[in-house]
């Protein structure tokens, strides 16, 4: 009896992995299953005829009949497998694209020139702990003029050609006048850095705008020096323009500050061998600086003996110009997006 | 400031130096210099040579062929020329083959000049070029005895007539000289004069500075018998020196005055005017000569004009005066307007006899606002505005005068009438070396600064540690004013470089700043490019703008002094830039275009100004082409949801807005306060801009959004148990605002409500006329179960009556 079962389980199974060996598709693989395994199919019905076996055989029936159900299995799983992967390769095969086709773009906006010159500087004096503030850019007199030790009268006044609104109320021409404010609040010491707009009374052409930026910076504390200033403005610089950048210091002259400063860095065009942009000198001239006077402090209650400092002041446009290489400062306020988009 | 290297050289005779190192030497201590020309840049193998023969030139009328000696030695070459002016025997400058001149008979001047080099002219061979002044690089100002038309007859001027054949006729000609330009700081009234910057020179090189040693002039004569001065306003004149030359010989200067005058850009006329134009260059001091004979009553009087005064000055001009603007009177009528300009009815002219020479000290301001208002602007009023030392004024009077003498251009009489009630004393500075060195960062011995002081004329007591300060240096105030003499002298480029160590600060960007990078980025993200517009504005675009007559934006402050009328208010909104600026793109046929501006608005507080005005910044948004108005509320949505600004916004139509489509336009409410508008921009309002696609706007109050409170943004947990959605979809009239129907969704879902969505708005056929069709998804959930089917038709329910309340009623 138990050979007779042998023996039909192994004509079934012989039957079972030749069908699956001659299967073409995935489909028929599902056949197969039903037709020896499902509910109705032919190791099943084996199984369904265990009644007719001997009760001391039919463990070791139903073992062998679990066998060869297992066999079949794992033979239709392989099988299964092996259709899978050639599916999948041809359905990859189908799926090549040009991937050189362009990328689908979302319509970006750019920041304007300043904005993005104004943050590398902004990083570099946050970095070395100074605060950014801002100040009015309508002002008073005072705070433009008297309170930088620039008096009714003075000729500096004329040479910046400013706008006024009445007597004692004009528009800054200078960010300097936010020194002041930030002085008479009477924090000290104070590390800070003014952007902002500043108008004088020039016509517009490519080189002048009635109105443009200027970055005011001052530190005040005890024992600050002139060297502080020279190694502080040096930084920037290098960190502004690129490792190699040299800095040079020419006296020059300013109302609010003693000793005075222009800074010029070394042409970032030519390397400082002279070239055109710097007019064959190899250098170009970036800011101006110096100590703060001494009765800048006093009058804004600050006693110089106690304190110094120093205050230097840059043209944001300047900067941006040099560094995108832009020739005409009116396509900054123009705001053609061909132009802003190049940013 | 312009001099030339020869007339530093007359007072600092030591010097030695190329155009380049004292450019360079003289910028680092202190005196820019701005570029410089080199007068022999170009000349080469130019020498004094002598026409021996001249013959006809066998194929052309207007050459001739030279024989021109080029050597003591009797050398010979032959030279083809065209000029007009040779006669055997004349000698003239020669370049020879392979030299270098200036400028070409037919090319005019060149920036690396022309070699010269033999050739053949119509056939016959030249070997070099006889030279005008034109190819040497010069002008006939500056050589008035060099032919206008042709060579240099050299041997014309008794100064070269002896001449040796061969030799540099460069030299000859003193073209070996440079003239610079200066820069010089407004500060340093000194160095607008050639003395102050040549002792710089001799400062910075370590030369010794040789000034002029003015000798005694003048006859047995007492000026006061030809003049009294009387001064009305000492206050606007606080010195008035006076002397007096007679049996004037008028004639041209000496050729090193001529040349000195010309090498910075001043025309030689004659001995007379010549020596006052040169000792206002020497020492920065201008003077005026009057011809004493015009005169009347022997008398000067300063006063300021009468208001309306008419003046007729020496360039013919007739100027109108006012009561602030000093005048020059004799006894009857005013001859000269002080510090600018001297009068056509006592100028000097060729039949001269007697003259008087003013050397005076006027306020500076005084003549500048004068000049200002007067529309001039002359030599001497550019140095009288800087404010001039009254000490000087009778130095160099008296060095005018030891010129007349020396040039034998007249007789001076003895005296000079001096008027200078207050006389201006130098005073002294206590210096301490350890103090300079602290705000130096430096250690320079007491000595060496010492050094420093005492080469630029300052006299120091070692004793006292004072620094004598003269008159002509009153820049100079404080010891920090000396540590600036002392650090420009040391070098600025030998300080160390150091970094502050003392006390840390905390470093960073304002609340606002922040703000306004957070919102450059969210803007940024849908496409907005940062756009830059003046703060000025036209009063025009208020027009422009539709603005009705009591608008607010209107109220704008006015420049005083503007630019023109196009700049000529203080902006109240940003709209007029922005929609410029979109023009602008839109005339060059730039597509999709989408601006943004982070602009600062002047609001006064009342007009006109009595305190500053109110700055705020505002987000100014404006776009054409792809997108609409939702899109542009998108960018709002967005901005208010990344700032974490959580609260109830309601978006109300009634913004009145007259710039805007009154149809498409809404105030953005946020908590009750409206701190944005947004709309399509109104079609008359495009016309007037000239843009032909519909294009909208926003503008976002920034300073609002600050002063905003933000909801702190805390975690919730991610949801637990499900939701459940209820899909509806309402009819109602059109007019019926889906934010109304979307506040009565929010009243009544309560607690249980977590979201809704509009995800479909229905206008046409299959409803009635005048009526629209809005379908929400609305979700519910709870934090702690699974809702139950009762609760979720209670809420709805309670939304369902609310809603019909507004008129809404749910399509089935």
């Amino acid at each position: 009896m138990v050979r007779n079962m042998n023996e039909k389980l192994s004509n079934i199974l012989e039957e079972a992995m030749s069908q699956i060996n001659a299967s073409d598709k995935l489909d028929r693989l599902n056949d197969i299953r039903v037709s020896f395994l499902g509910k109705k199919g032919e190791l099943t019905s084996v199984l369904k005829s265990m009644k007719d076996v001997a009760p001391e055989d039919r463990p070791k029936v139903g073992q062998m009949v679990n066998e060869a159900r297992k066999q079949i299995e794992e033979k239709l799983e392989e099988k299964k497998k092996v259709f899978e992967e050639k599916l999948l390769e041809e359905k990859i095969k189908t799926e090549t694209i040009d991937v050189t086709l362009p990328g689908k773009k979302r319509m970006l906006g750019h920041r304007h020139p300043n904005t993005i010159t104004l943050k590398e500087v902004e990083d570099i004096f946050i970095g070395m702990g100074y605060e950014v503030v801002e100040g009015p850019e309508v002002e008073y007199d005072y705070y433009n003029f008297e309170a930088l030790n620039i008096p009714a009268n003075h000729p500096a006044k004329d040479e910046q050609d400013t706008f006024y609104i009445t007597k004692d109320i004009l528009l800054r021409s200078q960010t300097s006048s936010v020194q002041v404010h930030e002085m008479e609040k009477g924090k000290l010491p104070i590390r800070m850095i003014a952007p902002g707009r500043v108008f004088r009374s020039d016509e517009v052409d490519a080189t002048h705008s009635p109105t443009f930026h200027q970055i005011e910076g001052l530190v005040i504390d005890k024992n600050i020096t002139f060297a502080d200033l020279k190694g502080t403005l040096q930084e920037f610089a290098i960190r502004l323009f690129g490792e190699g950048t040299k800095v040079k210091f020419r006296p020059h002259h300013f109302q609010f500050t003693e000793p005075s400063a222009e800074m010029d860095v070394s042409c970032f065009k030519c390397g400082g061998k002279g070239c055109r942009f710097c007019k064959g000198s190899g250098w170009v001239e970036i800011l101006g600086c110096g100590m703060v006077h001494p009765h800048v402090l006093e009058m804004s209650g600050i006693d110089p003996e106690e304190y110094t400092g120093f205050a230097f002041g840059v043209g944001l446009e300047r900067i941006a110009l040099f560094k995108y290489e832009i020739d005409d400062m009116r396509l900054l306020y123009e705001n053609d997006t061909r132009f802003l988009k190049q940013f | 400031m312009d001099t030339s290297l020869s007339w530093i050289k007359a007072y600092v005779p030591d010097l030695d130096c190329t155009a380049k190192e004292y450019t360079d030497a003289m910028t680092l201590s202190g005196t820019k210099v701005e570029g410089y020309k080199e007068f022999d840049k170009n000349l080469e193998k130019i020498i004094v040579g002598k026409i021996s023969k001249i013959e006809k030139h066998p194929d052309a009328d207007k050459l001739v062929v030279c024989q021109v000696q080029i050597d003591e030695e009797g050398t010979e070459v032959q030279i083809v020329t065209g000029a007009p002016n040779v006669k055997e025997g004349d000698k003239v400058p020669v370049v020879l083959d392979g030299g270098h001149v200036a400028s070409s008979h037919k090319d005019g001047e060149s920036e690396n000049g022309f070699k010269i080099k033999k050739g053949k002219l119509r056939g016959v061979e030249s070997f070099g070029m006889m030279c005008s002044i034109e190819e040497l690089g010069s002008n006939t100002d500056m050589y008035p005895d060099a032919a206008k038309d042709g060579l240099y007859i050299l041997s014309d001027n008794p100064e070269y007539k002896d001449a040796k054949i061969g030799s540099d006729a460069i030299e000859l000609l003193g073209l070996h000289d440079v003239t610079f330009e200066y820069e010089v700081t407004s500060n340093r009234v000194d160095c607008f004069g050639v003395l102050g910057i040549a002792r710089e020179a001799a400062a910075t090189f370590g030369k010794e500075f040789k000034p002029p040693v003015v000798k005694e002039t003048g006859n047995s004569e007492d000026v006061n018998d030809y003049i009294s001065v009387e001064v009305k306003d000492s206050a606007l004149c606080s010195r008035y020196t006076a002397r007096v030359v007679k049996n004037i010989k008028l004639a041209p200067s000496p050729e090193w005055m001529q040349r000195r005058l010309a090498s910075v850009g001043i025309r030689p006329i004659n001995n007379i005017v010549d020596i006052t134009n040169y000792v206002m260059e020497e020492y920065a001091q201008p003077m005026h000569a009057y011809d004493l004979d015009r005169i009347e009553d022997k008398k000067i009087v300063v006063r300021r004009a009468e208001n309306g005064e008419k003046f007729v000055t020496l360039d013919g001009q007739e100027r109108t005066l006012d009561d602030t603007m000093l005048m020059i009177c004799d006894g009857k009528k005013a001859v000269g307007l002080a510090g600018i300009m001297g009068g056509e009815n006592s100028m000097i002219t060729d039949d001269v006899q007697t003259m008087l020479f003013e050397a005076a000290t006027f306020d500076g301001t005084n003549i500048r606002l004068s000049g200002k208002k007067l529309g001039m602007r002359t030599d001497a009023q550019a140095k009288f505005e800087k404010g001039l030392d009254p000490n000087t004024a009778m130095e160099a009077m008296n060095r005018a005068c030891e010129l007349i003498e020396e040039l034998g251009a007249g007789e001076v009489v003895g005296g000079a009438v001096d008027y200078y009630p207050v006389k201006k004393e130098s005073f002294t500075i206590a210096y301490d070396p350890d103090k300079i060195n602290a705000l130096l960062g430096t250690d320079i011995p007491e000595e060496e600064m010492i050094g420093y002081f005492e080469k630029i004329d300052l006299p120091v007591d070692r004793e006292k540690r004072e620094v004598l300060i003269p008159t002509w240096r009153q820049d100079l105030e404080r010891m920090a004013d000396l540590a600036e003499e002392v650090a420009r002298f040391y070098g600025y480029d030998k300080i160390p470089m150091t970094l502050p160590e003392s006390s840390a600060t905390m470093g960073g960007l304002s609340e606002k700043l922040n703000l306004e990078n957070e919102v450059r980025d969210i803007v940024e993200a849908y496409g907005f490019c940062e756009g830059m517009t003046y703060s000025f504005e036209s009063p025009k675009v208020y027009e422009k703008l539709n603005l009705k007559e009591d608008d607010a934006l209107r109220k704008s402050i006015v420049i005083s002094n503007p630019l023109g009328e196009d700049y000529s208010v203080m902006r109240t909104s940003a709209l007029g830039g922005m929609l410029t600026s979109l023009a602008t793109n839109y005339n060059r046929r730039n597509k999709d275009v989408r601006l943004y501006e982070l602009a600062n608005v002047y609001l006064p507080k009342a007009l006109p100004l009595t305190e500053l005005p109110d700055e705020r910044v505002q987000l100014t948004l404006g776009m054409y082409g792809v997108g609409d108005f939702y899109e542009m509320k998108g960018v709002l949505e967005s901005i208010l949801d990344i700032l974490s600004l959580r609260g109830t916004v309601e978006y109300d139509p009634n913004a009145g807005k007259t710039f805007l489509h009154p149809g498409r336009q809404a105030n953005v409410i946020y908590e009750g306060k409206v701190i944005a508008y947004l709309g399509e921009v109104h079609p008359a309002v495009l016309k007037n801009f000239e843009i032909g696609e519909r294009s909208y706007i926003a503008v976002v109050d920034l300073m609002e959004l600050i002063s905003m409170d933000k909801q702190a943004v805390k975690y919730e947990g991610i949801a637990k148990f499900p939701s459940v959605t209820r899909d509806i979809s309402l009819m109602m009239k059109k007019e019926i605002l889906a934010g109304d129907i979307e506040k009565a969704i929010r009243k009544k879902g309560g607690a249980l409500l977590e979201s809704y969505e509009l995800f479909d708005v229905y206008e046409g056929a299959q409803l009635e006329e005048g009526y629209k069709s809005l379908a929400y998804k609305i979700v519910f959930r709870a934090k702690d179960r699974t809702l139950k089917e009762e609760e979720i038709s209670a809420v709805m329910e309670k939304i369902f009556a609310a809603l019909e309340e507004l008129g809404a009623t749910l399509r089935k």
